[in-house]
């Protein structure tokens, strides 16, 4: 045992290395584990887009940027590890893409005063940086999301959704869970039946779920699956010929991994999107003249133009924004984890800085204030088209219910607050 | 020639029967004992901590109290995670129900609560054996974790169903909550850790041990020399689920500081911790110590050699990392099934004769 922590004393010591100046993104990302399928993309991404920066421009204001991944396989424990493994080497930002290794990060960083970014993830609450300082989670969340959903329903059957039935087929997880306060509002306020169907980690076994869906005939089915679970479920709703337009992915459930496998059944399948789909961005011809062509990009390099690729490019690009407004703020070009905050703080995406980046028409404009640490809620619904392959943007990007939502997010992060004793900013 | 019995004069039935005969072990062990109570916390960070140390000190609680259940009473369990569960909603539920009373007590309150759920669990190993008491351990492993999933009593009707441990001081030190000194969550499982080991080494060398240790090896001649099978068997799940409620409970409240049921607990937490004393040797206290090593450091050690070392990609290593520690277990069990223990105990055997062993 000695000899193993002599061993493993030299490995840390060799994975610390010499200090560089640079400004390290950590990527917390899953390439392997059950969730794998979905985790390449967004890591892919999220390297290939700062190795764009670095080829393009040099990295961010002329400091290079270094991409540290470290694999966690969504295993809360494995990231606990890489944060701590990662945070010595000046990690500037986390987005672990797991709720739940988001809550284990929520308390360390913000003692380690080091920002977090959950992009449409995590700690919903967290939207309420006059409590949550170290946490972001723009541009929308999981709150957000339902009722983005429930608002695109409302639209369909002209306002009112009084007496139709909605089921909610979720992860029994603490993701999975996030919607259900919201729409319990929601369906108070709009006279809809809302009824729970909880599926448990991974996801592959959901027949007792589909067959008292099957029974209870509702309306429509929302679905706040991730991985395996979400294709398990379109196959369900397939197999009991559920119609495909009435059954509404979060996000997360919107991706090629989730409908490909169903082929034709799939067709009509919709999901929520943050940002458009496909690769007609001239972002991408930077992207391809830089490092695709370069043999740089990460991965197989057989990701791109993906939803969940183009999740991960935003991320990315959102980093690098509030990076470069951090060095702004400060005049620094060598910034730290805490200037970072205030640069993500600060941040304001406006059309044209979109276009300006090569992402034009690629998302809705959206600022971050000290208040606000979520954005405005906006999300599109997006619509599977199974011959052609293709996801569709079907309805402009919907602004979220905040008169439901904001009551909900002042309580819980007040609960938050006092639980911890936090003193509320801003003021 | 130096590790022997020779010179070393036992003069009391107490010195005959103590833990460590040989001198030199016993130096060995206080050296240990002082190394880790006394230098590490001065030299420890963060990292060490919540990577090696934490997970380490956890695990071999845990490991401890699934051995005295399946090393020396046999009965194989496989809700492992589901106690550990239940040990750290208890310490939860303690903790923000009774905020001013000292962490401690609640995490051995959580033992306790763990200990009783356990033999509840435990009353059909008293009409079943072997695979099929394992199926009802199962049982209870899927029953309590989605016991937890479902009731919102348990996670204080959280939106999320996560559960979060609030800070919590030990002589005004905290050792719960993010603002923890890293020797301080270290100092204070270790101390969890001697206290088990030292109890668990006791128990199991004393009566109760040895009616364990009887029913293990044939319970029917156990009962006819006059051991109480109904006895034995719930003691045996009372203690081994007192310990294993103890590391939930640490596991939860310092190590990871939020968790989630499934997540957490799940099924793949059972297996683990079996793992562990198959690996480390069941029936032995080293083992539980060297198997809960064996699992935690290695894949450490792996990720940090190939990654951080090598500079290989992180699926790349991670897929090596299965591989590797795959490949290890099936050449240790077959080079020695009966786990690192006994590999242990041969090189002692072989030290005490070299350099003569004829």
């Amino acid at each position: 045992m000695k000899k193993t922590l002599t061993m493993l004393a030299l490995g840390a010591a060799v994975a610390a290395g010499p200090a560089l100046a640079d400004l390290v993104f950590p990527s917390l990302d899953y390439r392997t584990g059950p969730y794998a399928a979905n985790g390449i993309p967004l890591a892919d991404a999220y390297a290939d887009y700062f190795t764009m920066l670095n080829e393009r421009d040099g990295g961010i204001g002329g400091v290079a940027t270094r991409v540290l991944p470290c694999e966690t396989a969504y295993n809360t424990e494995k990231g606990v590890e890489c944060y701590e493994a990662t945070k010595a080497e000046g990690g500037l930002v986390y987005q672990p893409y797991s709720t739940g290794i988001t809550y284990q990060l929520i308390p360390r960083a913000s003692s380690d005063s080091i920002p977090i970014h959950s992009m449409g993830y995590g700690r919903t609450s967290a939207k309420n940086g006059s409590i949550f300082e170290w946490v972001f989670n723009y541009p929308a969340n999981y709150w957000d999301g339902a009722s983005i959903a429930i608002k695109h329903l409302l639209e369909e059957n002209g306002g009112d959704l009084s007496g139709k039935k909605v089921a909610l087929v979720y992860h029994n997880s603490a993701y999975g869970k996030e919607p259900i306060r919201t729409l319990e509002e929601l369906s108070a306020k709009h006279g809809f039946e809302l009824s729970l169907l909880p599926v448990d980690h991974p996801g592959q076994e959901q027949k007792s779920q589909w067959l008292q869906i099957r029974r209870e005939a509702p309306d429509y089915v929302l679905m706040w699956g991730w991985g395996v679970m979400n294709q398990t479920a379109i196959q369900e709703a397939a197999n009991i010929r559920f119609p495909m337009e009435n059954f509404i992915g979060v996000w997360w459930s919107g991706s090629e991994n989730d409908v490909v496998p169903v082929g034709e059944a799939a067709d009509g399948y919709k999901a929520l999107a943050l940002t458009a789909p496909g690769s007609d961005f001239s972002v991408y011809d930077d992207l391809k003249t830089h490092v695709y062509d370069k043999g740089l990009a990460a991965g197989a390099g057989d990701q791109s133009g993906s939803v969940l690729y183009n999740r991960g490019l935003y991320a990315a690009m959102l980093a690098a924004e509030a990076a470069r407004k951090a060095q702004e703020i400060h005049g620094e070009a060598d910034i730290t984890p805490a200037m970072m905050r205030d640069g993500m703080e600060a941040l304001d995406i406006t059309e044209e800085l979109l276009a300006d980046r090569g992402f034009a028409g690629f998302a809705p404009a959206f600022s971050v204030s000290c208040e606000n640490h979520g954005g405005n809620g906006m999300g599109a619904v997006q619509q599977w088209n199974a011959t052609e392959g293709t996801w569709t943007l079907i309805t402009d990007y919907i602004e979220s219910d905040q008169e439901v939502i904001q009551p909900l997010i002042d309580a819980d992060s007040q609960a938050y607050a006092d639980e911890n004793g936090i003193e509320p900013r801003c003021n | 020639m130096f590790y022997r019995e020779a010179g070393d004069f036992k003069t009391s039935y107490e010195d005959d029967g103590q833990t460590f005969p040989l001198r030199i072990d016993r130096w060995g062990y206080y050296l240990i004992v002082a190394v880790a109570l006394v230098l590490v916390p001065f030299v420890i960070n963060d990292y060490w901590v919540n990577a090696v140390f934490l997970p380490l000190l956890i695990y071999a609680i845990a490991a401890i109290g699934l051995n005295i259940l399946t090393g020396y009473c046999g009965q194989v369990s496989l809700g492992t995670g589901g106690f550990m569960a239940v040990g750290a909603y208890g310490c939860y539920k303690l903790m923000t129900a009774f905020p001013d009373v000292n962490i401690t007590f609640h995490i051995i309150a959580a033992g306790i609560i763990t200990a009783a759920v356990g033999v509840v669990f435990g009353l059909p190993s008293l009409r079943i054996k072997g695979f099929y008491l394992a199926v009802a351990t199962l049982a209870a492993q899927f029953f309590l974790v989605w016991l937890f999933n479902r009731v919102s009593w348990f996670y204080n009707y959280s939106a999320s169903g996560q559960i979060s441990a609030p800070e919590r001081t030990v002589f005004s030190v905290p050792v719960t909550g993010p603002e923890t000194p890293p020797w301080a969550a270290y100092l204070f499982c270790l101390l969890f850790v001697i206290a088990c080991a030292w109890i668990a080494r006791n128990l199991t060398r004393g009566a109760m041990g040895r009616s364990w240790m009887a029913i293990r090896d044939m319970d029917i001649a156990a009962e006819i020399i006059g051991v109480n099978p109904l006895k034995a068997k719930l003691t045996a799940f009372a203690v081994s689920s007192f310990f294993v409620g103890i590391a939930g409970a640490l596991f939860f409240a310092v190590y990871l500081g939020a968790v989630e049921v499934g997540e957490a607990f799940g099924i793949q937490k059972s297996f683990l911790v079996l793992f562990m004393i198959i690996i480390g040797g069941l029936g032995s206290i080293f083992g539980s110590f060297a198997g809960a090593a064996f699992m935690v450091l290695l894949p450490v050690l792996l990720k940090n050699v190939l990654v951080g070392g090598l500079g290989w990609p992180t699926d790349l290593a991670a897929h090596l990392e299965f591989m590797i520690v795959g490949g290890l277990i099936v050449f240790f069990l077959i080079v020695e099934p009966h786990g690192l223990a006994q590999l242990w105990r041969l090189t002692k055997e072989k030290l005490r004769l070299w350099p003569f062993p004829h």
